[in-house]
């Protein structure tokens, strides 16, 4: 056990002490015991900044399986390790200020906030991939319990069901692409598989693992058409939203592609289809934003279109793997994008939600339609909403502008593809990605100016609104300087934590060059000034174009598809149930009954076991054949009786036909049994007959039904067909010649069949005597015990 | 015996297959007749006397199938008079044999 997975295992072991400390010190707000250790991690992590070589540390866990903790800090794993422990410390910071002490129940949030930084932790330091998916799920789990933390609210259970759903399905999807990984390379650490995966590549098996991965990269990190469960997602408590949901959870898919890249960006399909998704995801995202009115809204739809925007880049940048001579750092940039904006994103988003939760929690109200003007009442909110959403949008003095540039230099790149038929469907990539851009700096300017400009309207407020206290607005401040410290001097990053990245990333590719490389008149500067004209224009212009959006029919979206399929799946399901489980004896024995049939005549047709051997059949009596005939007459006239009493004459018969049947076999012992069972089981056949009640008893034949004749037919068939080549396959000679000669000899006994029973295989005897006295027993406490329930229906 | 054992079985299930519940358990009862017999008949039939070491016959009947179908005549006996005292207990309380109405109402199976 190393420092290293001390620190990954620490938020589990803080998340138990919580309730203590909540019991213990009421006063107190529980986040203040949180808050040290993400600060403590951070600072730890920032120790591993100079580190030239990947440090790996291995504790076994399961070691016959191949299933070890092995924690591996890298570039990228660093990058992400600080974005987690770093904006966790300033989610705890501002949670403390954000939840009521007095209303809320601290201790389970911070348990689960804890349980989340946790398995977030796992799932970047991770190097075997089993370790990782526990983790993975571990995610979804906790998310899943932040969402619902108002569990008395009926849309946070449904947004908490849903991501749960979701990103289940796809982390089940991943294990199973780790699974068929494991198949092909024998191994579950990532490092081993990327040495074998040049050998594996012609594998069958690797397309589906791929896209098994990719299915819960896409989950996860909510691309198109899985995004639907972020919006929803949104009932969570603001510091929630803006740690799970724009900073690292739903970074998590995005860590993933990053992570196998090296592993399946060799393949062109997976350039198309993170490349393709993800740009889909970011024009649907930031089309669909404009028309929310829920600040927390556009910010779920502006989180899935800038995840997009990550994922396309990562897509584009995995050509720089493909080895058949093209220029790799050239696509390598478009890796850097990726990174950059991923750190980027997390900064300027996580203040943007805590914003929101600041506007939400002076105001009372997070619909834009109610809010306005609040530019003078919460100045230092208003710098800081510009700050975000400009950066957002891709304005020159903050990092999103940097990132913007570097993305439209990425997509512009697509054009000089020309491997996996890039060179017809490739100009797509740059001009959607444009169009997506006008719509970003749309929403963004939607976010800010509709809220903190225009025209006051207090009577619409819950509230009297003021400006937050400083304690919530810490976390926002440093976040927003961190925008433009990266905005102005990007190169401080650049070196230090983007060039282990990428390194990570594209082993032996690196481009730390590129950083530094950001002046220039290049067309993404032109393309960005039009996406600023575009921007403003239709900002304008919003209210005479916004019914573009009544156009398309609300029946038709993904969401509606979501939740018809789910209760296509319920009703379909029931309907299955209820139609073959109907409560009916007579339907589950015909079930039986024809797969007793159907099995067993099919298993003698393909086995071709049907042998009829005459060879060892004893001759055949005068006696045998009258037997054979009486019993075959009673037991088929019983299904001609008329009244029931006919019929329990007709089984007694045949009960002492199989006694006479026993005499004529040489079976005395048998013969007095059956005779005398027999005879008590017919009185007690009587005895019921006798007190059948009265109201039904009409006395009728057995009503005729088809059905049922050919499956008792085919029984009948079945067995004596299986009787006869049983008997006609004979393989070896029976055991009975050692009881022959040892009855007496050992046992003293010259009954067979008696010494049998109760010396040789005396053991059946012992609990066929408790089969015998447990019905007893039984019958005894039927008839003796009346429950009081029971009693009511007597008295109808 | 082969056939006469199929007709057996044959009866039987048609009678478990039919709506009463009486007829459903000599149904049972015909069954397990059958099914002895078909021990005793795969035992192998008429190969010798009664497996009584008195007899100073040269061959005997083998008696496993014997030993075991008294075991199995034993059990089924058990097992029939539960189910009858079970059928009469429940006439006495429900106050129907017919087995298409012995059925779970909603919400309460």
């Amino acid at each position: 056990m190393s420092l290293l997975h001390l620190a990954i295992i620490s938020p589990f072991l803080l998340a138990i002490l919580v309730p203590i400390l909540y019991k213990s010190f009421r006063q107190i707000h529980t986040g203040w015991f949180v808050l040290p250790l993400p600060i403590l991690l951070f600072s730890y992590f920032l120790s591993f900044l100079s580190i030239q070589e990947p440090i790996t540390k291995s504790v076994p866990w399961i070691p016959f399986l191949g299933i070890d903790f092995i924690a591996k800090i890298d570039g990228l794993s660093l990058l992400f390790a600080l974005l987690i422990t770093g904006i966790g410390s300033l989610v705890v910071l501002y949670s403390v200020y954000y939840l009521s002490k007095d209303k809320e129940k601290l201790n389970t949030f911070y348990v689960y906030l804890l349980l989340f930084m946790g398995a977030m932790l796992g799932v970047v330091l991770s190097d075997n991939l089993i370790v990782l998916y526990m983790f993975w799920e571990f995610t979804s789990f906790s998310s899943f319990l932040l969402i619902g933390y108002w569990y008395h609210k009926e849309k946070s259970r449904y947004g908490a069901q849903k991501s749960m759903i979701i990103t289940v399905f796809g982390g089940l999807s991943m294990l199973g692409g780790i699974i068929l990984l494991y198949i092909m390379t024998g191994s579950f650490n990532i490092s081993e598989i990327m040495e074998i995966v040049p050998s594996i590549s012609d594998h069958t098996l690797f397309i589906p693992a791929l896209l098994c991965f990719l299915v819960g990269a896409f989950t996860k990190s909510a691309q198109f058409p899985f995004h639907i469960w972020l919006p929803d997602a949104m009932e969570a408590p603001t510091p929630v939203s803006a740690y799970l949901h724009s900073a690292t959870m739903v970074k998590a898919g995005i860590y993933l592609v990053a992570r196998m890249s090296p592993v399946f960006a060799a393949e062109g399909l997976w350039l198309w289809l993170v490349g393709g998704v993800g740009i889909i995801t970011l024009f649907w995202g930031s089309f669909n934003a404009v028309k929310q009115t829920d600040l927390k809204a556009i910010l779920a739809y502006s989180t899935i279109s800038q995840l997009g925007m990550i994922m396309s880049l990562l897509g584009i940048g995995a050509a720089a793997l493909h080895f058949e001579g093209i220029e790799k750092s050239v696509y390598a940039a478009a890796i850097t994008a990726a990174v950059f904006h991923l750190i980027n994103h997390a900064t300027f988003k996580g203040s943007l939600f805590m914003v929101v939760g600041i506007v939400d929690h002076e105001t009372g109200t997070r619909d834009i339609r109610k809010l306005g003007g609040l530019m003078n009442f919460m100045p230092i909110t208003f710098t800081l909403a510009i700050i975000g959403t400009f950066s957002m949008a891709g304005l020159p003095p903050f990092n999103g502008f940097l990132s913007k540039e570097m993305f439209f230099a990425g997509m512009l790149r697509v054009l000089e593809l020309d491997i996996f038929s890039f060179e017809t469907w490739g100009l797509l990539f740059p001009v959607i990605a444009w169009l997506a851009s006008v719509f970003t700096f749309l929403y963004s300017m939607i976010l800010v100016f509709k809220t903190f400009t225009g025209k006051f309207q207090p009577e619409k407020l819950e509230k009297k609104p003021h400006e937050a206290p400083i304690g919530m607005l810490i976390s926002p401040i440093i976040l927003a300087s961190l925008v433009i410290i990266f905005g102005l001097f990007p190169n401080i990053l650049s070196n230090s934590m983007i060039a282990p990245a990428i390194n990570a990333i594209m082993p032996g590719n690196a481009a730390d060059v590129h950083i530094s490389f950001w002046h220039g008149f290049t067309p993404e500067l032109f393309m960005t000034i039009g996406v600023i004209a575009t921007g403003i224009l239709l900002y304008i212009s919003l209210p005479k174009w916004r019914r573009v959006y009544d156009l398309f029919p609300k029946k038709l979206t993904l969401n509606r598809l979501y939740d018809g399929s789910l209760e296509f799946a319920q009703s379909i399901s029931k309907k299955l149930t209820s139609g073959y489980m109907n409560g009916s004896i007579r339907t589950y024995l015909v079930y039986i009954f024809s797969f007793f049939i159907v099995i067993l005549a099919s298993t003698i047709a393909v086995k071709d076991a049907f042998k009829m051997d005459t060879s060892n059949i004893s001759s055949i009596g005068f006696y045998e054949i009258l037997l054979a005939l009486a019993i075959v007459v009673a037991s088929i006239s019983i299904l001609f009786a008329k009244s029931r009493l006919t019929s329990i004459i007709l089984l007694g018969s045949v009960g002492y036909t199989v006694s006479l049947f026993f005499v004529l076999f040489r079976a005395p012992d048998l013969a007095l049994t059956q005779l005398v069972i027999e005879t008590i089981s017919v009185a007690l056949f009587l005895l019921c007959f006798y007190h059948l009640p009265k109201n039904s008893k009409n006395e009728e034949r057995i009503r005729f039904k088809l059905t049922n004749l050919l499956i008792s037919i085919g029984v009948g068939a079945i067995v004596t067909v299986i009787a006869l080549s049983a008997h006609s396959n004979k393989m070896f000679d029976s055991i009975a010649q050692y009881y022959v000669e040892n009855t007496y000899e050992k046992a003293a006994g010259k009954n067979m069949v008696n010494v049998i029973l109760v010396d040789f295989r005396g053991f059946d005897t012992l609990f066929e005597i408790t089969v015998l006295s447990i019905a007893a027993l039984g019958i005894f406490t039927m008839i003796k015990l009346k429950m009081k329930g029971g009693r009511k229906n007597e008295n109808k | 015996m082969a056939f006469v054992i199929g007709i057996l079985f044959m009866s039987a299930t048609y009678l478990m297959l039919s709506k009463s519940l009486l007829r459903i358990i000599v149904g049972t009862g015909l069954l397990s007749h059958g099914a002895h017999l078909l021990i005793l008949t795969m035992g192998g039939l008429k190969r010798g006397t009664v497996p009584l070491l008195d007899e100073k016959a040269s061959a005997y009947t083998d008696p496993i199938p014997q030993a075991l179908i008294l075991t199995a005549i034993v059990i089924s006996f058990g097992v029939t008079a539960f189910f009858l005292v079970l059928a009469y207990r429940s006439y006495q309380e429900l106050g129907t044999d017919n087995m298409e109405r012995l059925r779970g109402t909603e919400g309460n199976d």
